[in-house]
């Protein structure tokens, strides 16, 4: 009998198998390349498959399986919650490795890919593994190997500082959020028992235990720091920046589209399966965070020239965008409204699909313009529309999904969050009454600062003419990196103009976790039709407003090429002023100028301009520097301190080692005579 | 029966919205004309203007991609496609549940997103100027958009934009302060996104003051029709959309023939008073510097705020 869970256990295989090639194959980088990667898109698809199977039909199974510690066994679960990211990972997980057959071909003959091959198989066992896990060992066991094996895909170029710097930043945040997850668990573990026995370490023992309120608010917020400090929540952000852009894109888009995604898997499994019964609080608390990491985040994006540094502190903002819904929810559901409830989550669950669609396919997207160019900088590029016309038509629908624009996908996940936002006069509180509202504007000018940083990434990289000193020959990319977009592409598409079909298909997530059906309402009126509660309230339809362009479009287009008028190509006019070159077009930093100015005291600016003049005629400039730098205040107040507070601790410990071993013998003496003293 | 007719009166509004959008800014020329002590050109001139444009050719520039070309028609679909949606006539619209008023912001913010593509797309300076503060202000006038709908909606318990006219067209006729906060906020968003006086002068080609126009620079012919049309009837929607939510006594109901002469009527009148005010703030007004933009929708933001507060305060 085929099941979901047999074939998610048959990917994990397949994942395997690729693993046990990759030695056979390893004289081969051309042949390693296609059947590995041609092995985690079927390992991948595999697990679509189930994850859209367990969600749809509402399956729960558990297994425990025989490896581990003794008397410990893994336990795995397959519920509607791990279907659905499972369905996340894997979708994405199938077009980015069709996409890594070409790109990783790139690297042949400038180094040895067997390294990224492997931890990259790895690196998706990992993700499906975390989400399968129903105990906090295995769960954390996989945590790691995620973590490590996006350590080794960051540390891939290992050659520049750069990289290595990033890595070790990542390594530092990734474990120190692992300690909090440990904590969290260990503490939940514990209540679940009494402290007494160690059977409390599965999630059902969990389930099933009732925390004191205290303890649950301990373990709730060491586990939000914990995943927060994953998923890349302001202020534990500044890893991602770092991190996401010296990755190899295939890797990038993995990282953001999904492994940040794994820990909003971690936050809502924490939060409505394990502990089940919080205070509305909690919910606001996280929403908080989610408006701080949304505004700061497209903010930050806007003030990068580097296009995939661009990306990754859009995630940022996409993360903040998903917990203002599980926030949302998460007071719905505090003050028993699982309607309600039920919206926000599926707001939040759907977006989170969606980031992973745009956001994979805009990093796949600056992946070819790496692989094309060479560049990664966004003020040396320019007019690649000309040479890269399927490249940059796919990474427009990413930016006009990532946009929230009708009718692509990321505007039905904005407007559903809205629509809760809406909502919440139903809540009987006036104080949130009054500053919910206030945080939709925040969501509102985070969602137009996001379209204005896209018409930046994509006018300036893609449109225009080229900026370079340098005119490589760029070509566009291959059959399998068109492929891979394409496929994110129709995704983003599909899922913006059938909502209904996939709230359907999510319903089982939130009658599992909040015992909130929005089927009924959300599709009383067919497919064609999202009415998120009734159709009094607000209605939406993807499909007529795509109808509606398209045929406007085509018959405006057909009426005026009735008459054949012919189109003269010429020269620019630009007002009549002559000899434009390619360097007097806008650049990137001077798009974002204007935002810089008016929201820059959220910035650290540093301007400055320097004028060579002329040696003797002191009123002509004959050269003129400038130099721009923008950082994080919450780097130097934050992340500054803690570093200069632990190398000052390690100057003082270091005192201890003195080098000799009279010295080192006596500290053995007295810690023996200190455990005898102490411990009798 | 009422099914045919509703589609009926959809027609009749989109036909509507493009050969009124001209005349209402004809009108407000006109009007301009008359308070400046100047002659006026008629309120048909934008038609006479149009038409020029539309038989003369196409010069476009030697690196223009797709995008430069697609854009002035996709503009002018959205504009159709909000015309659609909102009830300028009647209420009973079969495609006013297309879209609620959330999508309508987002639709115009679709053109918007396409026309500052547009601008960089060829390469010049004044383009990507026009692009960059086009999107700055846009982004900033987007949070007092929503809060400015978000007070009505809250009025009216609904976003869509039908259930919004009819909830505010039963009440009772009394002042309501958020309402009027609202109202407030409206207008100077209005002014903002349509790129009128003070915030984006729509008659000047000086190079460093322009918005909108630097954007479009490049464009001529068919495709600079189009882009105008369509700016035409978005002042049209925006003018109609203020009347619809805030205005909206007067509209035909679903299923009532007979009220419609009298609907366009009403609109004729209050659309007539809506381009005289327009054309008071914009006389009365200066230009602003650029770096002032934010604090007029600042301020615009805070009216919306307040028209919140005070529901849940006063009502």
């Amino acid at each position: 009998m085929i099941s979901p869970f047999i074939l998610t256990s048959a990917s994990l295989f397949v994942i395997l198998l690729a693993l046990i090639l990759v030695p056979l194959l390893s004289r081969s980088q051309r042949l390693l390349i296609v059947s590995v990667f041609s092995l985690t898109a079927v390992a991948s698809l595999l697990t679509l498959t189930a994850g859209i199977w367990t969600v749809r039909d509402g399956i729960t199974e558990s297994y425990i399986i025989l490896l581990g510690l003794p008397d410990l066994p893994f336990h795995m679960r397959l519920d509607p919650l791990s279907g659905f990211f499972l369905t996340v990972i894997g979708a994405l997980g199938f077009m980015v490795s069709v996409y890594s057959i070409g790109y990783v071909k790139g690297f042949i003959g400038h180094r040895p890919v067997t390294s990224l091959v492997v931890f990259y198989s790895l690196f998706l066992a990992g993700m499906f593994m975390v989400v399968l896990a129903d105990d906090a060992f295995f769960f954390l066991i996989s945590w790691e190997v995620m973590a490590a094996a996006s350590y080794f895909l960051v540390m891939f170029e290992d050659e520049k500082t750069e990289n290595r710097r990033a890595a070790f930043l990542y390594l530092v945040v990734a474990h120190i959020g692992a300690i909090a997850i440990l904590l969290s668990f260990g503490l939940m573990a514990g209540s679940a028992t009494g402290f007494e026995g160690f059977n409390g370490y599965t999630f059902d023992a969990m389930r099933h235990a009732t925390f004191p309120p205290h303890w649950a608010a301990v373990a709730f917020f060491l586990a939000f720091f914990g995943f927060a400090a994953k998923a890349g929540v302001v202020p534990l952000h500044v890893w991602l920046p770092e991190a996401h852009p010296v990755a190899p894109s295939n890797v990038s888009a993995l990282m953001s589209g999904i492994m940040l995604k794994t820990a909003i898997y971690g936050i809502v499994r924490v939060t409505f399966d394990l502990i089940r019964d919080f205070p509305w609080w909690w919910g606001t608390v996280v929403l908080i965070f989610g408006l701080a990491s949304a505004l700061l985040g497209i903010l930050y994006a806007l003030q990068q020239q580097d296009l995939k540094k661009l990306l990754a502190y859009s995630s940022v903002e996409n993360i903040g965008i998903i917990l203002i819904g599980i926030g949302l929810s998460m007071t719905f559901a505090a003050f028993h409204n699982p309607v309600l409830s039920a919206l926000a989550l599926t707001a939040g669950l759907y977006h989170t699909l969606n980031h992973a669609m745009f956001k994979g396919l805009l990093f796949m997207g600056a992946g070819a313009v790496l692989h094309a160019t060479h560049e990664r900088n966004m003020e040396e590029t320019g007019g690649l529309i000309h040479k890269m016309p399927w490249t940059s038509a796919l990474f427009l629908i990413g930016c006009l999904s990532i946009s929230a624009l009708p009718p692509f996908n990321g505007f039905v996940s904005e407007w559903l969050t809205f629509q809760a936002f809406l909502l919440s006069t139903a809540l009987p509180s006036t104080l949130l009454n009054l500053l919910i509202p206030l945080g939709a504007a925040l969501l509102a000018l985070a969602a137009a600062l996001a379209a204005m940083c896209f018409v930046k990434a994509f006018g300036v990289t893609f449109l225009g003419q080229w900026r370079g000193r340098h005119h490589p020959h760029i070509h566009e990319v291959d059959w399998s990196m068109r492929t891979g977009m394409g496929m994110a592409a129709i995704a983003c598409l599909c899922l913006g103009i059938f909502p209904t079909v996939m709230i359907n298909w999510m319903d089982a997530v939130s009658v599992m976790l909040v015992r909130g059906k929005l089927s009924e309402s959300a599709g009383a009126f067919g497919w064609l039709w999202l009415t998120p509660l009734s159709h009094e309230r607000a209605s939406y339809s993807g499909p007529i407003v795509l109808l509606g362009i398209v045929g406007v479009v085509s018959v405006v287009f057909l009426l005026l090429h009735a008459r054949r008028r012919t189109i003269h190509r010429g020269p620019l006019w630009d007002c009549g002023f002559e000899k434009i070159t390619p360097r007097m077009q806008y650049t990137a930093t001077a798009f974002s100028m204007p935002i810089r100015r008016v929201l820059g005291f959220l910035f650290h600016v540093r301007e400055r301009q320097e004028a060579k003049r002329h040696p003797v005629h002191k009123a002509f400039i004959e050269r003129l520097r400038y130099s721009l730098r923008v950082r994080d205040h919450l780097w130097d107040w934050l992340y500054q301190p803690v570093a200069d507070v632990s190398f000052w601790v390690a100057r003082r410990v270091g005192r201890l080692q003195q080098g000799r071993i009279q010295v080192y013998l006596i500290y053995s003496f007295v810690t023996i005579i200190l455990l005898l003293v102490l411990l009798r | 029966m009422s099914e045919i007719l509703s589609y009926l009166l959809e027609g009749v509004q989109i036909l509507l919205l493009l050969s009124a959008a001209p005349v209402f800014t004809g009108w407000v020329r006109t009007v301009r004309c008359w308070l400046q002590g100047r002659t006026t050109a008629g309120i048909f001139q934008p038609y006479r203007d149009l038409t020029k444009l539309f038989y003369k050719d196409i010069v476009l520039a030697e690196n223009a991609s797709w995008i430069f070309r697609f854009t002035p028609y996709l503009v002018f679909g959205a504009a159709v496609l909000a015309g659609a949606i909102i009830p300028i006539l009647s209420v009973d619209l079969p495609l006013s549940t297309t879209a609620d008023v959330i999508a309508l912001v987002a639709l115009f913010a679709m053109a918007r997103f396409f026309t500052a593509l547009a601008g960089m797309d060829v390469g010049t300076a004044f383009g990507g100027m026009g692009s960059s503060r086009e999107m700055t202000i846009a982004s900033l006038a987007e949070p007092a958009m929503l809060m400015a709908v978000f007070t009505v909606s809250l009025v009216s318990k609904s976003t869509s934009l039908s259930q919004m006219v009819q909830v505010i067209g039963h009440g009772q006729l009394i002042l309501r302060p958020s309402l009027a906060f609202a109202l407030l906020a409206f207008v100077l968003i209005t002014l903002a996104e349509t790129g009128r006086v003070p915030v984006d002068n729509p008659v000047t080609h000086l190079e460093l003051t322009m918005i909108h126009e630097g954007m479009i620079l490049e464009y001529s012919g068919r495709h600079l029709a189009l882009i105008e049309w369509a700016g035409m009837m978005k002042l049209f929607l925006f003018a109609v959309l203020g009347i619809a939510s805030f205005f909206p006594w007067g509209i035909a109901e679903a299923g009532n023939l007979i009220t419609l002469p009298m609907a366009l009527l009403f609109l004729m009148t209050k659309l007539g008073l809506a381009g005289a005010g327009l054309v008071l703030i914009e006389t009365g007004l200066a230009k602003m510097r650029l770096f002032r933009v934010p604090e007029f929708l600042g301020s615009a933001f805070l009216f919306a705020t307040l028209g919140m507060l005070s529901y849940f305060m006063l009502e």
